[in-house]
This record gives structure tokens, sequence and C-alpha cells, in this order.
């Protein structure tokens, strides 16, 4: 039963970070949800100060002003100050969890979360932490239901604002001549990415997101010219992680967050020869012409 | 203060390690951060620290002891492989870089947290201290460390000196570099290698997830000051340096605050003062900048008002109210306040019962803009052979702009015209 609470829960969060990284890869900010996973630290603790437990919503709200605050800062880097994008993300980021760190070491015994945990998140205890009814009735694990709760916001995100988040991740210029607001749709997905980091933080922590994040949709991305089957397919991967994950760290007693992250790389890996070589059956017939 | 005493003094040898030990790191980052800052390969270092991980559990699991060196060597080797692979997969594959890049650092990583776990899960002792590599242990230098570091990061100088004009050419025009039959696959070969030498031995200090700060932060910051490559490079060592410093002394003064964190807090502090308040290339600069520009362009077009009407109406002197001047031109009424307040600090208008009038040398000032304008319209359509209803809005925005030799060569250049091509006069100032 463990093994398929945790499955359960890998999937749920899986899923939601594919599909959300499947806009992120193909807006070229595969680094910036990078970026958000680690900044959103600062956020989390002073949720946890604030609200002294560790609720849900505080962290998630605590969260998602950090996500969107990384990047305006970036932005503001980037086209203010004409510094580099890739140095602008660097040096944002980096400076963001380094105040988490020092945070959470300012408040040791105030803040139950310690450095590991957040890189690697603890995804082995989400069946010990169960969500009881008042009258007792257990509803299994907690972290099943928040991931779920998740999965089913970021669905209706994609299904209500799919046109929105098509066009302008396809084409800006067009969207912006459509009279759709670019920086609203921009926003909300930062939004939501800075959502799903979170809501993914306890299970898999920071680093492990960004597996999530960009290696399916990147695998999927190398498969197929369609949103929609990229979507679906990045799903899938993100599913086939946490299944292969799971059973790999019982086979080597390691991190299930790793071996999941592990998984995606091989799978990501298997994409790429695929693509290699039909690149290469659909460039034969040319050369055979050309010679 | 007595902390402080202490702590400068250097009596107690542990602090002397950790403080040199952590600025040399941070400073030799510095030095080769700036490279990969100017090529934009500034997150490909956070790869490289990511990449570490697996290649250090490797080399313990296979030699099974924690020498600083074994342990390198296998964090180099992983380190390598991860360029290779971004390089690959941006190469054959549509993926962007930045892809390839999250895609690397995250995967290497799971790997790397598998082996870990699954070590320290193998009950073996001596694997106790590996996880160090995760946040840095710089609070716990050794005299061994120390000595491995700071040989390394002498070779890293040494490297850095040698091939300095050749690594200056392949960060700023590769190309002309392979034309000048420069080896650019092998200096690029050393650049990679001593990128990930410096990603291996900085790690040890502020661990994988913040060595990047190490890296592009001093760079970043250093950009700022200069447009030199030497002064830049040696501004982010010093600035690599200081934190390094400042990083060992908070966490000696209170001994429960890590220290990697705080040394990259202490960069970032530098970083972001230097984007904000460096002279010239500094925001508040750039904006100060901006802010004059734009007084002298309202200032100006306020002027243009006074010689329009004046023009029109062929009276100069003659006191024109608020409305009047509005009526003329597109502009915002709180402008054209502001405006005239900047105007008559200047003397250039003066205020009579409520209306306003130019003061001559409001009108000589004015003129000149005016002829300016004209002059480029003229330009426009004799030279250009733009037509006369095409030429106004080029002319609106540079007559701000054009300098006095530049005014001189169109007067010569058009033969001092007369009359613009909407035949109105060009006013020249009386010298």
């Amino acid at each position: 039963m463990d093994a398929f609470w945790i499955i359960l829960t890998g999937s749920l969060i899986a899923v939601s970070c594919s599909l959300l990284g499947c806009y992120l890869v193909l807006r070229k900010m595969a680094m910036v949800g990078d970026a958000i996973s680690h900044a959103v630290l600062p956020g989390i603790v002073i949720a946890y100060l604030l609200s002294g437990s560790r609720e849900t919503l505080p962290m998630l709200v605590g969260a998602a002003v950090l996500g969107v605050l990384t990047t305006v800062i970036i932005e503001l880097f980037y086209k203010r100050a004409k510094l580099q994008v890739d140095a602008s993300i660097g040096i944002t980021f980096t400076w963001l969890f380094a105040i988490g760190i020092i945070l959470i070491s300012l408040f040791t015994g105030q803040v139950d979360l310690d450095q590991d945990c957040v890189l690697y998140g603890e995804i082995a205890y989400v069946p010990l932490d169960l969500w009881f009814s008042e009258s007792g009735l257990n509803y299994g694990p907690r972290a099943v239901w928040i991931g779920g709760g998740l999965l089913v916001i970021i669905l209706a995100f994609i299904f209500k604002g799919y046109k929105g988040l098509f066009l302008t991740t396809f084409n800006e210029e067009f969207a912006k001549a459509l009279g759709i607001a670019v920086g609203f749709w921009h926003y909300s997905l930062m939004g939501a990415v800075s959502l799903t980091t979170v809501v993914s933080f306890e299970s898999v922590g920071a680093i492990l997101v960004v597996a999530f994040l960009i290696v399916p949709p990147s695998a999927a991305y190398l498969l197929t010219n369609k949103l929609k089957t990229m979507l679906l397919l990045s799903s899938i991967f993100g599913i086939l992680c946490s299944i292969g994950g799971y059973y790999l760290a019982v086979l080597i007693n390691g991190s299930i967050a790793g071996a999941m992250a592990t998984v995606a790389g091989i799978i990501f890996l298997i994409a790429w020869l695929i693509s290699v070589l039909r690149k290469n059956r659909a460039i034969k017939p040319f050369d055979i012409i050309s010679s | 203060m007595n902390d402080l005493f202490q702590f400068f003094s250097f009596s107690d040898p542990n602090v002397r390690y950790v403080t040199l030990g952590t600025m040399v790191l941070a400073a030799t980052a510095a030095m080769v951060g700036s490279f990969s800052f100017l090529r934009k390969r500034a997150l490909v270092g956070d790869a490289i620290a990511h990449s570490i991980l697996p290649g250090v559990c490797l080399a313990f699991m296979v030699s099974g002891s924690k020498t600083p060196l074994v342990l390198i060597i296998g964090a180099i080797i992983t380190g390598w492989i991860s360029l290779l692979v971004i390089d690959g997969i941006s190469r054959t594959t549509k993926l962007k870089n930045d892809a390839a890049i999250g895609i690397v650092l995250s995967v290497f990583f799971g790997l790397g947290i598998l082996l870990l776990t699954s070590i320290q899960h193998s009950g073996n002792a001596s694997q106790a201290g590996l996880d160090k590599f995760l946040f840095g242990k710089a609070a716990s230098l050794t005299k061994d460390d120390i000595i491995t570091f700071s040989s390394i990061g002498i070779v890293l100088i040494i490297v850095v000196l040698l091939f300095y004009k050749e690594f200056k050419l392949i960060s700023f025009n590769p190309d002309y570099a392979k034309v000048i039959g420069l080896p650019v696959k092998f200096l690029e070969f050393i650049l990679a290698t001593i990128t990930v030498l410096a990603v291996a031995v900085g790690i040890q200090a502020v661990g994988v997830v913040l060595m990047a700060a190490l890296l592009i932060t001093p760079a970043s910051g250093a950009r700022f000051w200069t447009h030199r490559l030497g002064n830049m490079i040696v501004i982010a060592m010093v600035f690599g340096a200081l934190s390094g410093f400042f990083g060992s002394y908070i966490s000696y003064v209170a001994p429960n605050m890590p220290t990697g964190p705080w040394v990259v807090m202490c960069l970032s502090i530098l970083a972001i003062g230097s984007i904000w308040f460096a002279p010239k290339r500094g925001m508040l600069a750039k904006y100060k900048i901006q802010a004059e520009n734009k007084k002298k362009i309202l200032v100006e077009n306020v002027l243009k008002l006074f010689y329009h009407l004046g023009e029109s109406s062929n009276n100069f002197e003659a006191e024109r109210s608020i409305d009047e001047l509005l009526a003329t031109r597109d502009l915002r009424k709180i402008e054209l306040n502001r405006g005239l307040q900047l105007l008559r600090k200047d003397n250039s208008v003066r205020l009579k019962e409520g209306n306003w009038y130019i003061t001559s040398k409001g009108l000589n000032e004015a003129k000149r803009v005016i002829k300016l304008h004209r002059l480029w319209e003229m330009y426009l359509n004799q030279r250009l052979k733009l037509e006369p209803d095409h030429v106004h809005n080029d002319a609106e925005a540079i007559e701000h702009i054009i300098t006095p030799e530049l005014e001189k060569q169109l007067e010569k250049e058009l033969n001092y015209p007369i009359k613009d091509p909407h035949e109105s006069i060009i006013p020249y100032n009386k010298d």
C-alpha cells in the first residue's frame, strides 16, 4: 500500500509539472522554471514563520508571491540594467536561495525544514502523514489530496486558458495584435509554476521539481510537433518516471526522488536516440539524390 | 567587539584556514566565471556544479576514500561529461540551450542524490561528510583542504595568465580567433577544464546550489564598473575575496550561521549594489541621464510653442495664456506647467499677471531648436528625397540631439537655406 501512495503522489506531481513544463520549454524559459523552484524557498520560510505552522495555504501564498517576484527581478536586471539574461537568472535565484537558507538557520527550531529536505524532499514519508476526518475516518495521505488538488487546478488553468497560452507561447506578436493580454498569461504561468513548485517541495524538493518540469516535456518535444500530443506524452512520461523511480530506489536503497529524476533522464535519453535516428532516416533519401 | 578583534588577529588557526580558504575559492571562481559570463554561459556553471555530485559519489564508491584529490578527479569527469551532453543536446535536437542545461543539471543531480543516499543507507561508516558537497563545508575546512585548494587556485591563475590574450579573443570574437588561426577548440577545452576545476573546488565551500553564484555574481557586478576585461577580472576577484572574508567572519561571530549562503549574500549585495549605483553604467546613472534628456526635450518643446505662436502672429514678445499655449501642441497641462517652471528658473520665460512671455534668451534658444528642426527637414527632403509631408516626425525627434558640429555641417551641406520644405523661414541667430 505504501508503494501505491508514493507512486500516486509522485505521479500527481509529475503530471502537473510536466504539463506546465511544456509551456516553459516552448517559451524557452526552462531556466526561469529552475530559478523559481529555488527562489520560492524564502517565501516558504517566511510563510512558515508568520503562520507558525506547516499549513498549506500560507505557504502557497508565500511561494506564489516569491515566484512572481523572481520573474520581476530577473526582468528588471535584464530589461532595465541590460544585464544578459543568463546572468540575471543566475544572480536572482542564488541570492533568494541563500536568503532562504540563512532564514532557516536563523530560526532553527522554529522552522521544521531541514536543508536536505529542501533539496530532495521526503516522498518516502508520504504514507506516514495521513489525513483523518473529525470523526476519525482515514482519508489516506495528505500529500495525495494536496497533489490531486494541484493537478485539478493546473488542468483547469490549461483547459480554460488553452487558447491564450497557445497563442502567447507560439506567436507573442500575433497574440498582442489580437488584443490578448500577453503579460497576464506570462505572470499566470509563472504563478502556476510557483504553486506547483511549492506543493512539490515537500515531496520531491527544490531541484527535482526541475527534473519533472523540464525533462519529460523536453523528451515529448523531441517526439512530436503538436502541442496536444506533447502535453499528453509528457504526462505519460511523468507517470513512468514515478513508477520506474520508485522501484529503482527500492532496488538500490536510495532516495526515491533522486531515482525518479534518474528515470526521467533515461526516458529523455531514449527519446533523444529516437529523434536522432528519425532525423538520419529522414535525411537519407536526399543524400542519395544529391550524390 | 571582542569577537572582531579575535577574528582579525587570526590567532585561531581554524579561523585562518576557513577565511583564507573561502577567500581563495571565491576569488578563483570569480576569475574563471568572468570568462563564462562574457561567453554568455553563466548557467552552464550551474549545470557543472550539479553534475559534480554523481562524480564525487562514484569516485567514493570506486576508491572508498574521501581524499579531496580523488573526489575532485571524479568531479571533473562528470563535470566534463555534463558539458559534452549539453553541447550534444543543443547541437543534435531542436531543444534550446536553456532546456539542455536544465535537463542535464536536474538529471545529473537526481542521479547524484540517488547514489549519495544509497551510499548513506549502505551503512559504510566512512561515508560521513560526503553530503558536505550539497551545502558546502566552509566552516570545517582543514589545513589539507587549504593546501589542495590553494594549489589548484594557483594553477588556475597561471593558466589564465598564460592564455589571457587567447581567452580574451575567444570570449569576445570566436569567429575572428578562428580566422587568424588560433586553435579555438583547444582553447575552449582548456577554458572548460579550468571552469570545471574551479567549480569542483568551490563547491566544497558553498555547496551545489550556490556555486553558480560564485561564478556569475562577481563578474556581473564587476561588469558595471568597467569595460576592460583585465579590470573586470580584478574587480570580480576582489568582490569574491571580500565576500569570502565577510562570509567567514559572520559565521565566526554567529556559529550556527552557514558560511556559504552568507558568502553568496555578500556577493549578491555587492553585485546588486553595482547594478544600481555604479557610475555611468548603473541603473540610477542611466535613469538620471534619461530624466535629464526628458527634461531637455520638454523644455525645448515648450520654447518651440512660444516660437510657433510668435511666428503665426508675427509678435514674439506677446504674453500667452496657458490655454493658448496648450492649443498649439498636444502636450499635457502638467507637463507644460513643469516645463514653464523649469524655464522660469532658467530666466528663459517670465510670468506676468498669469500669462507667460518669452525672454530674448529663451527666444534665442527657441530659434536654435527650430532651426535644427527645419534644417533637418531640408536635409531629408533634399538629400534623401523624402516628400515634405514625411519629414516632420523624424525632425521632431532629432532636433534635440543634433550637436553644434553636426549643425555646422548641415548648414554647409545645404548651403545655408532660407526656407524649409514647408516654406517656413529658417531662423538664424545673429552671432
